[in-house]
């Protein structure tokens, strides 16, 4: 019997061990704080990293190439990582627990700033060695965290109103929709067209992710209200958000979005857009020069995103550069970040992989518009642009947000309910 | 991987003398260990402990280490924000059993919704599994035209990874895929409900059905031939024959199998994680529990969940093993002298004489 019951305790202790091992890596003590308040000093000269998501397009390595033919004695090496988002923030939180140099300076999601700052993960940067006035004022925001700069913005994105223009002009419509009723207007005018017949009418992503947390947000603040307040605090409990959570409830029961929409991320969206299934849907710019090799080419084009009463507010995207705590050679790295993240390499960012950059002024240059006619769009869209809670757990409140908008869009609580349901947690959220 | 005593395709064939030889082994082997434990000096017990060391140190190291360091972890809290600097201290509390008791307390709902859905996958899958995987063996079993083909088809399921397996099940089950196509009706399966359950069920049935089915068709070419031959003689029509000669005789094997599945599918993560997605309360299962707490950097609550999990499977296979006499190890259930062993022989036995 006593074999039988350590090969049973064997046998389900090999099974668990990996579980067990994930759980154990985290266990630091924590002796020795890194990076303490104030300006740490950056110093020491050598190779160092760069890390950031899988460079499907090559301009990263193009310019880390620029900048070792440079330097040929600070060398950048570039460390991809997987190109979802979650592993991306996990391997770096990874190497952020075990203290490891490995990791110089990071591509940050600009919703992970606070989480790292607060962590001390990353080191607070000198403000006036960057050209922050020359950039957009909400892509510089979401680069602080209580005041402090953490990060330098090397990419910005903001949501988008794609649209049928064919559609809407063979319908009489002369230009896109401001708010969400002319938008519903728009569609049923659309729908009396006989090739539009089976098309819905408009798209998000809607599955229970954080790209929900992204709309959600977004349709709060298009009806003026709030997630957080200026000071982080919730306040999401009020008759403004609930406006336009319920624009997407009624979206939802009235067929305006179609009801498998609530199992769309951006990528089901953007097929059905380029299937000719919709006539308006919300997505980054990224899918702009998709859409244009696919059948939809030259019948669609871009609007800022609708809101209640006038044009809405789109959530903040892009990806800042920061320096780790824990890594070597910071005087090298904290030159490259301004290499990186400099007018120039910017626009050559632009051109070659359409990141939307940073700095103002880019967005009205002639030759780029002519490449990206959605730009000055885009501008408007990022400076009206409220950035998602900035929050040190974006994770738990993303996942909050995430129950409770799901709840409400496929029936099962009322709006007033999961906002007053979110409202509570979002409080306890930030007590814990 | 277990209970490869006999390669596959030799033992089938085997003549007569092979046959009774086998029945007789076990007996001997029995035997031969009953007056074990007496022999041994203290020399050769420290020769048996120095021999025995090397294993043990890996396993020390690989498997006692990381346990106590979840076990010390789950003690420990989440490290908390200074609301005055704004920075998150640096050392994590000791909060003895508040982990745990948080757990039952406060996320209480999520952690029995997440409890009852990992057990729910659990005998479902492997019920369906047993069954088809049954099926699929005696298939394989069979001699015909094309056999080779169909054996190597029914187990590409199983080498698919099932990270793989779950994008390829997310499009089958997309809401123009082909599921929906095949129904005629638009169901969205990954959307809360009990439709995602059943994605999940069906999509980790198609992939680990093929498991319990090499595994059985390893225990059933050890099936001598002429125990069916005799029941034939005897009157026995092909159910009689399965209830009576196949299923006791391959039940070592299948047991094995049941087990391994029943640990496997309690540890269920990847599956509903990526076919209908992380905080889908319909699909949550005790490791996303845990995957989500580390994942929002709170190791202690994640190790705690760790450690419940782990007790819980633990529960599983101690009852396994005791209560079915299940044979983890592969060297006869007859060498230790339970039941089934017993049983075993006694089939054994009968179908000589009948022979």
């Amino acid at each position: 019997m006593k074999t039988r019951t350590t090969r049973a305790l064997r046998c389900s202790a090999v099974l668990l061990a990996a579980q067990v091992a994930l759980a154990a890596c985290g266990s630091s003590d924590g002796s020795g704080s890194a990076g303490q308040a104030g300006s740490p000093s950056f110093t020491g000269r050598g190779p160092i990293t760069y890390v950031a998501g899988k460079d499907s397009t090559g301009s990263v390595q193009a310019a880390i190439d620029r900048w070792n033919e440079r330097h040929p004695k600070e060398k950048v090496t570039f460390v991809q990582l997987p190109t979802d988002a979650d592993s991306q923030r996990q391997q770096m939180i990874q190497n952020a627990e075990t203290k490891s140099d490995a990791y110089t300076v990071l591509s940050l999601d600009v919703v992970w700033t606070s989480e790292f700052a607060a962590h001390q993960w990353v080191d607070r940067l000198p403000d006036k060695q960057f050209p922050l006035r020359k950039m957009l004022t909400p892509v510089v925001e979401t680069a602080r965290y209580r005041g402090g700069l953490y990060a330098a913005p090397s990419s910005s994105d903001g949501g988008l109103l794609y649209y049928r223009s064919d559609l809407l002009k063979k319908a009489g419509i002369g230009g896109p929709p401001a708010t969400w009723s002319e938008m519903k207007a728009d569609c049923a005018k659309v729908k009396k067209l006989p090739e539009a017949k089976d098309m819905s009418c408009y798209a998000g992503q809607f599955q229970k992710y954080e790209g929900l947390t992204v709309n959600f947000s977004e349709a709060v603040n298009s009806a003026d209200g709030v997630v957080t307040d200026a000071r982080g605090n919730p306040d999401v409990d009020t008759p403004e958000a609930r406006k336009g959570l319920d624009f997407l409830v009624d979206s939802f029961k009235d067929g305006t979005i179609p009801k498998e929409a609530i199992t769309y991320q951006e990528e089901d969206g953007r097929q059905a857009f380029q299937a000719g299934k919709l006539v308006f849907l919300r997505n980054w710019p990224y899918m702009y020069s998709l859409a244009q090799k696919s059948k939809v080419a030259g019948k669609f084009a871009v609007a800022p995103l609708p809101g209640l009463t006038g044009p809405g507010s789109s959530s903040l995207g892009g990806h800042n550069l920061a320096l780790s705590s824990f890594a070597k050679n910071k005087a090298t790295a904290l030159d490259f970040i301004k290499f990186f993240t400099d007018e120039d390499s910017a626009a050559r960012n632009l051109k070659d992989a359409s990141l939307a950059p940073p700095y103002a002024n880019l967005y009205d240059d002639t030759a780029l518009t002519r490449q990206y006619p959605y730009l000055p769009v885009l501008k408007q869209s990022i400076l009206r642009a409220v950035p998602r809670p900035r929050v040190v757990q974006y994770g738990d409140v993303s996942s909050v947000i995430e129950r409770q908008a799901y709840a409400a869009l496929t029936g099962a609580k009322s709006s007033a309910q999961a906002l007053k349901d979110l409202q509570g947690d979002l409080q306890k959220t930030a007590t814990q | 991987m277990v209970d490869t005593e006999t390669p596959p395709g030799t033992a089938a064939d085997e003549p007569r003398g092979a046959f009774g030889g086998r029945s007789r082994r076990p007996a001997a082997a029995a035997v031969r260990r009953r007056r074990g434990p007496g022999r041994p000096s203290a020399g050769s017990g420290r020769m048996a402990a120095l021999l025995v060391s090397p294993t043990l140190l890996v396993l020390t190291v690989v498997v006692l280490y990381p346990t106590i360091m979840a076990l010390r972890e789950s003690l420990y809290g989440a490290k908390g924000l200074d609301p005055k600097t704004g920075f998150i201290r640096t050392t994590e509390p000791f909060v003895g059993l508040r982990n745990y008791a948080d757990i039952f307390g406060e996320a209480s709902e999520r952690f029995w919704n997440a409890f009852w859905n990992t057990t729910f996958f659990t005998v479902v899958t492997v019920g369906l599994e047993t069954v088809i995987g049954v099926a699929m063996a005696l298939v394989m079993h069979r001699a015909f035209r094309g056999r080779a083909l169909v054996r190597a088809s029914i187990l590409v399921p199983w080498a698919v990874p099932t990270a793989i397996s779950a994008l390829l099940w997310r499009w089958i089950f997309h809401s123009d895929g082909i599921a929906n196509a095949l129904i005629g009706h638009q169901v969205l399966w990954t959307t809360e409900g009990f439709h995602a359950k059943v994605a999940v069920i069906i999509a980790e049935v198609w992939k680990t059905a093929p498991f319990i089915g090499l595994l059985v068709l390893a225990g059933l070419q050890v099936i001598p031939k002429e125990v069916y031959e005799a029941a034939r003689i005897d009157g026995a029509g092909p159910l009689g024959q399965f209830w009576r000669i196949t299923l006791p005789l391959v039940k070592p094997a299948l047991l094995v199998a049941v087990l391994f599945r029943c640990l496997d599918a309690l540890r269920m993560f990847d599956l509903p994680y990526i076919l209908v997605g992380a905080q889908k309360t319909s699909v949550e299962t005790l490791s996303m529990l845990a995957q989500d707490q580390a994942s929002n950097v709170r190791f202690g609550p994640a190790a705690a969940y760790a450690v419940i999990l782990f007790l819980y499977v633990f529960l599983i296979a101690l009852g396994f093993v005791r209560l079915l006499g299940a044979d983890v190890t592969g060297d006869g259930g007859a060498a230790r002298g339970n039941r089934s062993g017993r049983r075993r022989r006694a089939v054994g036995y009968g179908a000589e004489v009948t022979a």
